[in-house]
């Protein structure tokens, strides 16, 4: 490698998925010299660690960034991955922002007031930092998957990318948020046996009262809920995902009724049998109760806006089906077992950081974006407000963080300016 | 026009619970905890088990009073009767446990109880603990638990409690997921 002259920039943003660029849409549209390091290609996640079929959980009239929006002919589709892939590409393109790809990032560190940011193309050093990487850049695999027996094939959400990978035969997929009923949905389809381990989980229709539910989360307010105004902040923030797909619903009554196999939390293994908690009926209970709660408030608000008239009657869904006798242990032997997905989650990834930002379990520390004096987050779950975790929400915070971000460059610079008068 | 303040008073100090909540935050070790329970054999299948002190805020508490449990099996099993079964101790368990949990989510959601009973049942197949079958297991096949509550709460409101309670709940964990025991002879 060729030595070079450590680049200094204003601004540097790590990550060039939809947040880092929608930061840097911002920082261009006020004139600040930044760079966007990017490990692999423009939305990178979206092209190498995600399953074939995957499909965004909002329709296309909310994906919306900074100054780009989803113009096709489909507004009320969801779009697929490659399409994902191609919207975060044309954003990018469209304003012609300054992306470094294939530059990975190794150590941030605070330098001279400002942040040093080393990669494996040599270093940067800038006076603010914006941490785009993501809330889902490595999968979260519980401790208990150490304890599998070796003749089983573990996969996670991560490294999954369609049922044809999977070895005939039975499989347990672990986790009923989006992802794990995606997952069991795809590979039932396929043929296979598939047992659902279920923990807490969010249940949500696609639609209700013939409108998509991102609708109405977006017009009665839910998504707008701000950081500073929830009961229990971290609490909000680890909302696991809801059970939606693209297509259409996909709670567990649809996937029993196409013959998944329901079960409790995966709680260990055991002489060769994986047991699994008998609170499954209380899971199911709290996410029934969580949805109805939805409904009475979506219908107090329809009939606030006058809506009432023009549009079909609250709903009812049945509750969720839950076995008498839910299975507590599957002898993985006897039954089949082959394969096992693990859809428990993501995490971010912040091995790289080396500010004392990070709160005794690893997550960054921050108030509504602001991680410490010219160090910024974006794209986090919960981050501003609920549509954070959210691309469209991104939008907001992007604007706001940016406003901050500008606001500390000018104060650092009058400061400056008054220490070199003094002097 | 008057205005009436109803305060709700289920005689559960959610202000003290939640200033604890924020200190352990603050200070998780002292969040670690240990109970203990110390038990001795009387004659027959009937035991004497006391609980006392215990661990927590890192340092050594202690209960008001000694509580004493006796333990025993039925006369149908050729015993003396002279206490509930250990069966029926973790149902007590699960009924403290969830009464407790649902009187303190009442307090912290505003919401007054008036009266709150439940009824449990655990149902078994004694050929496990007797032996006569290696396919039945010794413990409880099913637990059933049916509140009955009178609360200024609409019914959502009042099953939203009885889930949260169960979902917060120590004994339901216990009894719902593996617990890793360890049992040695000095």
């Amino acid at each position: 490698m060729t030595v070079r002259e450590c680049p200094r920039v204003e601004v540097v943003v790590i990550g060039a998925g939809h947040a880092g660029l929608a930061m840097s849409w911002c920082l261009t549209g006020r004139g600040i010299d930044h760079v966007v390091l990017e490990r692999g290609q423009i939305a990178n996640a979206w092209r190498q660690d995600r399953w074939d079929s995957l499909r965004l959980l909002t329709p296309n009239w909310q994906c919306r960034l900074p100054g780009y929006r989803y113009s096709g002919p489909d507004p009320d589709g969801f779009m697929g991955r490659e399409e994902v892939v191609d919207f975060i590409a044309g954003y990018a393109a469209n304003f012609r922002a300054p992306v470094r790809t294939g530059v990975t990032v190794t150590a941030v560190s605070a330098f001279g007031g400002g942040y040093r940011v080393n990669t494996d193309y040599g270093p940067w050093e800038c006076r603010a930092l914006v941490i785009a990487t993501g809330a889902f850049a490595v999968p979260r695999v519980p401790a208990i998957a150490d304890r599998l027996p070796a003749t089983i094939e573990q996969y996670t959400a991560g490294n999954y990318r369609s049922p044809g990978q999977l070895c005939d035969g039975h499989v347990l997929v672990v986790g009923g948020s989006a992802t794990g009923v995606q997952l069991a949905d795809e590979i039932r389809r396929s043929g296979r046996q598939v047992t659902l381990a279920v923990g807490e989980h969010v249940r949500l229709p696609r639609c209700y009262r013939g409108r998509d539910i991102q609708w109405w989360l977006d017009a009665i307010g839910v998504l707008d809920e701000r950081h500073d105004q929830v009961d229990d902040l971290h609490r909000a923030r680890r909302v696991p995902s809801p059970q939606l797909s693209g297509a259409a619903t996909l709670d567990l009554n649809a996937l029993q009724s196409r013959g998944v196999r329901v079960v409790g939390r995966l709680a260990g293994f055991s002489d060769g049998r994986a047991q699994f908690s008998g609170g499954l009926r209380n899971h199911c209970a709290l996410a029934d109760l969580k949805m109805n709660r939805l409904f009475r408030r979506i219908d107090q608000w329809a009939q606030a806006h006058g809506m009432d008239n023009n549009l079909p009657p609250p709903e009812d869904f049945p509750a969720t089906r839950v076995d008498d006798n839910p299975l507590l242990t599957l002898d993985l032997h006897r039954q089949g077992l082959r394969s096992l997905v693990w859809a428990t989650g993501f995490r971010p990834d912040y091995s790289w950081l080396r500010v004392p930002v990070l709160d005794r379990k690893g997550n960054l520390r921050h108030h509504g974006g602001v991680v410490a004096p010219g160090l910024y987050a974006l794209g986090l779950p919960f981050m501003r407000r609920r549509s954070s975790s959210f691309i469209h929400g991104t939008a907001n915070d992007a604007r706001e963080l940016c406003a901050h971000l500008v606001d500390y460059l000018e104060s650092e610079y009058r400061r400056s300016n008054f220490a070199v008068s003094m002097a | 026009m008057t205005v009436q303040t109803v305060i709700t008073d289920n005689g559960v100090n959610v202000e003290a619970l939640l200033v604890a909540r924020q200190a352990l935050a603050e200070a998780p070790e002292a969040a670690q905890f240990r109970w203990r329970a110390s038990c001795e054999w009387v004659r027959g299948t009937h035991s004497c088990t006391a609980v006392e002190g215990f661990y927590g805020l890192g340092e050594e508490q202690r209960h008001r009073n000694t509580f004493t449990f006796d333990a025993d099996h039925p006369e149908l099993f050729a015993s003396d009767d002279r206490g509930a079964t250990p069966v029926e101790y973790v149902l007590v368990g699960l009924a403290g446990c969830l009464t407790a949990g649902i009187a303190s989510v009442a307090q912290n959601r505003g919401i007054q109880l008036h009266s709150v009973t439940a009824v449990l049942e655990g149902s078994m197949d004694v050929q496990g603990i007797l032996g006569m079958d290696a396919d039945v297991r010794n413990g409880f096949d099913d637990v059933r638990v049916v509140f009955e509550i009178d609360a200024d709460a609409s019914r959502a409101d009042i099953e939203a409690l009885v889930a949260q309670s169960q979902k917060r709940s120590a004994v339901f964990d216990i009894i719902t997921n593996p617990t890793n025991v360890r049992v040695e002879v000095r």
